[in-house]
């Protein structure tokens, strides 16, 4: 490594981009596309999530009626998300035992209440769709942004079976995609979604994700606009009085 | 007499009210001319405020239980009304209170105010940065999440590598054999009770020897040694109360926006107010695959890796990485020239000051990253980034080492008889 | 420095008092929080949400204790018997007609409940916050006197209350028990902590 780079390297640090990034072994992450305001959206990812990753996975530190914050009723989360509990202010939490769980995928299923803030959107966005078909796991299948992962492949019967177009034997290698030739992942039995329905639902879940790991977000952004705006005010007087005593000084 | 006139006499009678008002406000003599750096002492002692309030209604709803200490910060952000605030002011105030005592510190490299007669200023005000940087450790912990968890393990385990009683003193640290459940309890009573208390009583201390000696300022000159003669009041000097008191209002609103732009807006700061890996419970199984502090510490933890164990021990990592915070202590000693403010040093202290703060700087850029980084260097087996981190932890005790000689030789122009404004 | 020199005097104490206002309203909206943050949590919330049980089984005379914010709420299906000495028990009563407001509107009626056949009431003294002990039983099988009416008794002060939860003259406790808002969602079916809901 020469100089020049570790120069660039520096101003990137200095321009605050994140040298600490997400923990991934899959250098290049895919941008989600996804709009956190965007209430349709995170409400049909809390649907897909309810649907198919509630089952394995908990988000125990979500409880059902904090969905109220995006403008669902009490009984349309009753009616259309809550499977497990009556309470509406329960957690959403999961009827598998985690030890069992551990046996049959090698590791507990983790919870996913933060999972947005410890692996952030792209990440997560690239791993649901990079799961492909790959008979050396026990599972049958591998992922690009987390090889050799211990969950299959869940939303398969949307997005259907990817497998890997290579050559060169798939074991292993997969962790170090970054910098040979890219592996394309090409759909062999589809899904009952075309490539674009998938990555938009895939884009919704990974935005409920983001939502659930900081259900608070929307009203912090709001009322920071408000106080920004009232230091502003109290920015003009306080310097206007400090301009008025220090005339006397000379 | 009014009534408010009245009481103030009933008190004065019983307690030095005005008195104290006086010597510590409106009679406490500054110098004019302070700038810009003269904010951040004011601010250091706001966000001291800051985190001992919000500390305060967290501990209302945060468990020091290693089974319920992840879960409760969550409850903080969540359930608790309006907790993500008071938590998000928390950990932005800890970021906050480093960058200000760092600006703080600076200023006094910059125009000599660890010099005499300030040196006990100077040395309560290392004291308080120690304290700081302990209760910003304990601090860390309690979280639990896997930064928290994996870096408590690893600064612990620097006291093992004290020689013959490291390993039993580890232990005695962490009251287990690894972080646990133990060791998180008791960093939760050092980190709200004990260390704050001492912080407070350092910080007394502080304040009153500064006006105890006066306040320096950016031309370095005593303005004690020029009085009117009537009234005895230093000719350069203002009453702190009114003028400093308004002109610190100023700083403080400017400052505040800049703590609700972090707070509200982008509160991780990128992963480095609030580490991304730290989302995740803490497993004493399982080490993340990146563990470095948080940035605040991370020039001192690079100086740390670049040491290479000797004789077997990574005792020395351990003394170096000390001494960078010890040698601080020193400075007023080791500081020969006869300005103080930069204004008037000559080019040798320039240089080395400016050099000093690059280094600290890419020490802390080194720390934040894996060693590997860099890669290696050339076709050997030496990583870069170690090779930088040692290139720049030599610089760095330089800067202190060579103090004596390059200030006492440097080219120095007089100081001014008064300030410049 | 010429502290004399021509100071605007008004425009100083004009801005010292903007400022302050200001900066006090500012205090007040970083207050607010703080102090908002002690109210009860979600979770708090949560756990003292409105409590649904089923009547069908509840015996008459027999009386249940279900717990609601963390309080003992009686539950008691009053007999015919106990219903006729409601009237001669409002003569010893502090406040037989219910005046001071603690029951739901919907409550405030000679038994003190929707149907008169079941009495609901937080099983809390209002005195000093003890929960008495039931005495259902009338006349002297109950131990407190041939002319008992049914009705509970404080251990802690000797307050006593008829089956309205109504307080006898005399006592510690200053005023009747406290009847929840609640609702019948069906004819069996209790809803304790809500009346908005259903009815």
């Amino acid at each position: 490594m020469n100089l020049m780079h570790i120069l660039k390297r520096f101003f990137v640090l200095a321009a605050f981009v994140p040298a600490l990034a997400v923990a991934s072994d899959h250098a290049v992450l895919d941008q989600a596309p996804i709009k956190l305001n965007d209430v349709a959206s995170i409400q049909n990812g809390a649907r897909v999530f309810v649907n198919y990753c509630l089952n394995c996975h908990a988000a125990s530190h979500m409880r059902y009626n904090r969905l109220m914050d995006l403008g669902l009723t009490e009984q349309q989360i009753k009616d259309n998300l809550m499977f497990t509990t009556e309470k509406i202010g329960d957690h959403m939490k999961v009827a598998m035992n985690g030890k069992e769980a551990a046996k049959w995928f090698g590791a507990q299923p983790p919870d996913l209440s933060v999972i947005a803030r410890s692996r952030g959107a792209d990440w997560l966005y690239t791993y649901l769709r990079t799961f492909y078909r790959d008979d050396t796991r026990t599972t049958g299948w591998n992922n690009l942004a987390f090889p050799n992962v211990g969950m299959p492949h869940a939303l398969a019967e949307l997005q259907g079976e990817q497998v890997l177009e290579e050559e060169k034997k798939p074991e292993g290698e997969a962790a170090h995609g970054a910098h040979e030739a890219p592996k394309k992942l090409v759909i062999a039995i589809p899904g009952s979604m075309t490539a674009a329905q998938y990555d938009a639902t895939v884009a919704d879940l990974v935005n409920y994700l983001v939502f659930m790991g900081e259900p608070a977000r929307g009203k912090r952004v709001q009322i920071g606009i408000l106080t920004l705006l009232f230091l502003a005010v109290l920015f003009v007087f306080a310097y206007a009085l400090k301009k008025e005593y220090w005339k006397d000084v000379h | 007499m009014s009534k408010t006139a009245a009481l103030v006499q009933w008190i004065d009678e019983r307690f030095p009210l005005t008195s104290m008002w006086k010597q510590h406000l409106s009679e406490y003599y500054a110098p004019k001319n302070f700038n810009f750096w003269y904010y951040f002492g004011s601010l250091a002692l706001m966000v001291l405020v800051i985190q001992i309030l919000s500390g305060i209604f967290l501990t209302m709803h945060y468990k020091p239980d290693a089974a319920l200490a992840f879960g409760s910060v969550e409850y903080i952000m969540r359930d608790v009304p309006w907790g993500w605030l008071v938590r998000y002011i928390h950990s932005t105030g800890a970021s906050m209170f480093f960058i200000v005592v760092y600006l703080h510190m600076f200023r006094g490299l910059l125009y000599g105010s660890y010099r005499k007669p300030r040196e006990l200023i100077w040395i309560f005000g290392m004291l308080i940065y120690l304290c700081l940087m302990a209760e910003a450790f304990f601090g860390y912990l309690l979280p639990w999440g896997q930064m928290s968890y994996w870096g408590a393990q690893v600064i612990v385990n620097l006291f093992a590598a004290v020689p013959f009683v490291g390993e039993d003193l580890s232990v005695w640290i962490r009251g287990d054999y690894v972080v646990s459940d133990a060791t998180l309890n008791r960093f939760f009573a050092f980190h709200v009770i004990a260390i704050p208390l001492v912080l407070i009583g350092l910080v007394a201390a502080h304040i009153l020897a500064l006006h105890e000696v006066g306040s320096n300022n950016p031309d370095g000159v005593e303005i004690k040694k020029k009085k009117d003669p009537k009234t005895g009041i230093p000719l350069d000097g203002i009453p702190f109360h009114p003028y400093y008191t308004v002109k610190d209002i100023v700083g403080v609103v400017v400052f505040l926006m800049v703590f609700t732009i972090v707070v509200f807006f982008l509160p991780e700061v990128g992963g480095y107010f609030l580490e991304y890996n730290n989302f995740i419970p803490a497993d004493p199984m399982k080490t993340p695959p990146h563990i470095a502090p948080v940035w605040y510490f991370t020039p001192y933890y690079a100086m740390l890796r670049a040491v290479p164990a000797m004789f077997g021990s990574q005792f020395p990592g351990v003394i170096v990485m000390g001494a960078a915070v010890v040698i601080f202590f020193m400075l007023p000693w080791l500081d020969r020239g006869k300005a103080k403010s930069i204004r008037y040093r000559g080019p040798l202290f320039k240089g080395w000051l400016w050099t000093f703060v690059v280094t600290f700087v890419i020490l802390g850029w080194l720390g934040v990253n894996p060693t590997d980084f860099l890669g290696k260097v050339g076709s050997s087996d030496l990583e870069m980034a170690t090779l930088l981190a040692r290139i720049f932890t030599t610089i760095y005790f330089l800067f202190f080492l060579l103090m004596p000689w390059y200030t006492a030789i440097d080219r120095e122009q007089p100081e001014p008889e008064r300030v410049t404004g | 420095m010429t502290q004399e020199s021509a100071t605007d005097g008004k425009k100083r104490r004009f801005l010292i008092a903007a400022t302050s206002v200001v900066g006090a309203v500012g205090a007040g909206f970083v207050a607010t929080p703080f102090v908002v943050s002690m109210t009860p949590s979600a979770r708090a919330r949560a756990a003292g949400a409105p409590v649904e049980l089923d009547l069908g089984k509840l015996e008459p005379g027999m009386m249940i204790t279900v717990e609601w914010r963390g309080q003992p709420v009686w539950v008691i299906r009053r007999t015919k018997a106990m219903l006729d000495l409601l009237p001669k028990a409002a003569e010893k009563a502090a406040d037989p007609e219910s005046n001071q407001p603690l029951q739901p509107d919907y409550a405030k009626n000679a038994t003190r409940s929707i149907k008169p056949e079941y009495m609901v009431v937080v099983g809390i003294c209002t005195h000093l916050g003890c929960s008495p002990s039931e005495k259902l039983k009338i006349g002297p099988d109950s131990g407190l006197g041939d002319d008992w009416p049914g009705g509970f008794f404080c251990p802690c002060h000797g307050s006593k209350f008829d089956l309205a939860g109504r307080v006898f003259k005399g006592m510690p406790a200053p005023v009747n028990l406290r009847v929840p808002p609640h609702t019948y969602t069906s004819e069996t079916r209790l809803l304790i902590g809500d009346d908005k809901k259903g009815a």
